[in-house]
């Protein structure tokens, strides 16, 4: 497609827009976004010694299979969902629930049953659990559009909260499900920090494989046009209702996904790892990182893991300080962003 | 409604009803408590121009709503090829029935050769799709040149050019077109005119075209509908129209002032 040698920023272009569409007007900052989050997370790495680097790649890559999928529903249907976080527990929870082998008695809450199936047995349940509900809730949202859609999300993300608080037979409350079993391959258990880093980065892979797989494909340049203009999407023999609760739905299982490798990382789950703020912040890092974009989605769970862990080592602040001044400065990048950048770091629409 | 014209035509209804394959019977429409349909019946032949004209608010635009399914049909129906057209807005394309819609409304985050694509993509037939690209692109020349870029680099003529090419995309029968020179100069009206000419003669597509613009229009129709206030005043040809003060009427209010009194 390119007549001359690609220079590095058409390489970087091709990498967030897989159809290769040049616009010249994008300018730098796309370029320097990338060299400065990249940078970082080398520096962060070399500075900090590889252990903690591995953790940070797990975290990484949960995070980044939710924001890309949660692109896939911003970005492409224009669905601003802020209940992307439910779908991420319930994933969680299948995968716990399915797993763990505990036997909670002495516990005054009484035991949940125990099932001990197998990580990879449990995953693709959490998956198809996160689907399933994705396609009830999304039938009955699809009615809705722009800031009712915020508000119904909002609605599914409490009640998902509180169903993992309260459905205590099933989910334990707030006392959480403890021992969630470590993926397992015949004898080899992956239970060092480096496997599970290298199994969440291949599931990862995977989310984003299908993500790119979606948007270059003619179901993504449908999504495309319904983006832009719904009514003439439609005019033109697209069932948008359909075509928006499929992508819905596709989303909510990368998200689930997400959820297990979460789950069986941490191998401790409780109510608090699915406040409505972490779907806020999800939403904030898609915005951050830029609509619609892949590439921009990655990045921008990167910047924000290394933001997170970063501040815990800034000289000079306190640590029982670090959790608060990483939401003011998070708050303020937004703030920053959205003056100077309304598109975000790569994208190329506003909300 | 005693105008002369109108009643001549309603005359010739029962001849040649048969033939018109797009046709409003009685359309009322009603957008909550504004009618901006009124019992309109009007229709198109296979082959031929059809223009709809009228001031603003007369409810022209809503002509092709209603036959698109965007428009709320409270009377009377509309029916293609002798049956009852009653499907789900996305359905009726693949009938065989495109729309333009107004003010151009492209894609504008993709390319132009993806913006046409759109326009059959419902088809699944790769090897057709091809076909029909290259044919849509070989009538515009200006959309071939510019094939490869973004929809929203383009001036609003070849918008337009690529709003009509992205209609023909679907290989239509009939043709709707709401508005195709709003907002454009009078230069690139007559290439637009010229265009949907050029369409309906050698593409020998039925065109329903709702215009505003009186003169460029009539040049080129071959049947012709005044709205005002939601009814059908006129039904004709291009000259029926010309051969009467009706445009003018309308136009200046003349027209349905006793009408509005009455009400």
């Amino acid at each position: 497609m390119l007549s001359k040698p690609p220079g590095l920023r058409q390489i970087l272009e091709l990498f967030r827009n897989p159809r290769g569409a040049v616009s010249p007007s994008r300018g730098n900052i796309e370029l320097w976004a990338n060299i400065v989050i990249l940078a970082a997370a080398a520096v962060f790495m070399l500075v900090k010694g590889a252990t903690f680097a591995v953790t940070l790649g797990t975290v990484f890559a949960i995070w980044a299979m939710l924001t890309v999928s949660l692109n896939l529903v911003v970005g492409f249907s224009g669905l601003l969902s802020i209940g992307h976080i439910g779908f991420f527990g319930l994933g969680a929870y299948s995968v716990a629930i399915l797993t763990s082998t505990t036997s909670y008695e002495q516990l005054r809450t009484g035991s949940i049953p125990t099932f001990g199936w197998p990580f990879f047995a449990a995953l693709p349940v959490a998956v198809v659990v996160a689907g399933l509900v994705a396609l009830v809730v999304g039938i009955a949202f699809n009615r809705f559009r722009d800031d009712i859609y915020v508000l119904v999300s909002f609605g599914f993300a409490i009640i998902a909260f509180n169903v993992f608080l309260n459905l205590r037979p099933v989910t334990r409350g707030a006392f959480g499900i403890h021992d969630v079993a470590r993926p397992q391959i015949g004898s080899w258990v992956l239970d060092s920090e480096l496997e599970l880093m290298l199994l969440a980065l291949v599931l990862l892979a995977i989310v984003v494989g299908i993500s790119w797989f979606i948007v270059s494909s003619s179901f993504g340049r449908v999504l495309t046009a319904i983006r832009e203009d719904e009514q003439v999407a439609e005019v033109f023999g697209y069932h948008v209702t359909h075509y928006k609760l499929a992508v819905w739905v596709i989303s909510a299982m990368m998200a689930g996904l997400a959820g297990g490798m979460f789950a069986s990382w941490t191998t401790f789950i409780d109510p608090n790892s699915f406040i409505l703020l972490e779907s806020v912040l999800l939403v904030s890092i898609v915005i951050l990182g830029g609509l619609a974009t892949i590439w921009g989605s990655l990045l921008g769970a990167l910047a924000f893991v290394l933001l997170e862990e970063g501040m815990r080592f800034l000289p000079g602040l306190p640590q029982e300080y670090v959790g608060q001044a990483r939401q003011v400065v998070l708050g303020v990048a937004l703030v920053l962003l959205m003056l100077f950048r309304p598109q975000g770091l790569l994208g190329r629409f506003r909300l | 409604m005693s105008d002369i014209s109108t009643t001549t035509v309603l005359d010739n209804r029962s001849s040649d009803d048969e033939a018109l394959v797009l046709e409003l019977r009685d359309v009322t429409v009603q957008f909550g408590a504004v009618v901006a349909l009124n019992q309109a019946t009007l229709g198109v032949k296979r082959g031929e121009l059809a223009a709809v004209m009228g001031p603003n608010g007369a409810g022209k635009s809503t002509v092709l709503k209603a036959i698109m399914g965007l428009a709320p049909v409270t009377g009377g129906e509309v029916f293609w090829r002798g049956g009852r057209l009653s499907l789900p807005t996305h359905e009726i394309v693949k009938q065989g029935i495109s729309f333009v819609p107004q003010g151009r409304r492209v894609f504008t985050h993709l390319s132009v050769a993806e913006n046409l694509e759109i326009g059959c993509l419902y088809l699944n037939d790769k090897a057709e799709q091809a076909r029909r690209l290259d044919s849509v692109l070989e009538l515009f020349p200006v959309l071939y040149e510019k094939r490869r870029d973004m929809a929203s680099q383009m001036s609003g003529g070849q918008q337009q050019m690529l709003a009509l090419g992205r209609g023909l995309m679907a290989a239509p029968e009939v043709l709707l077109l709401d508005e195709p020179t709003l907002g454009l100069a009078p230069i690139v009206v007559k290439e637009v005119f010229d265009k949907v000419h050029e369409i309906n003669q050698r593409l020998r597509t039925t065109t329903f075209v709702v215009e505003h613009n009186i003169k460029g229009v009539l040049d080129i129709a071959t049947r012709a509908y005044v709205l005002d206030k939601g009814r059908v005043v006129h039904a004709g040809t291009p000259q029926t129209v010309q051969d009467t003060n009706i445009l003018t009427d309308v136009f200046l209010g003349r027209f349905g002032a006793s009408d509005e009194e009455a009400e």
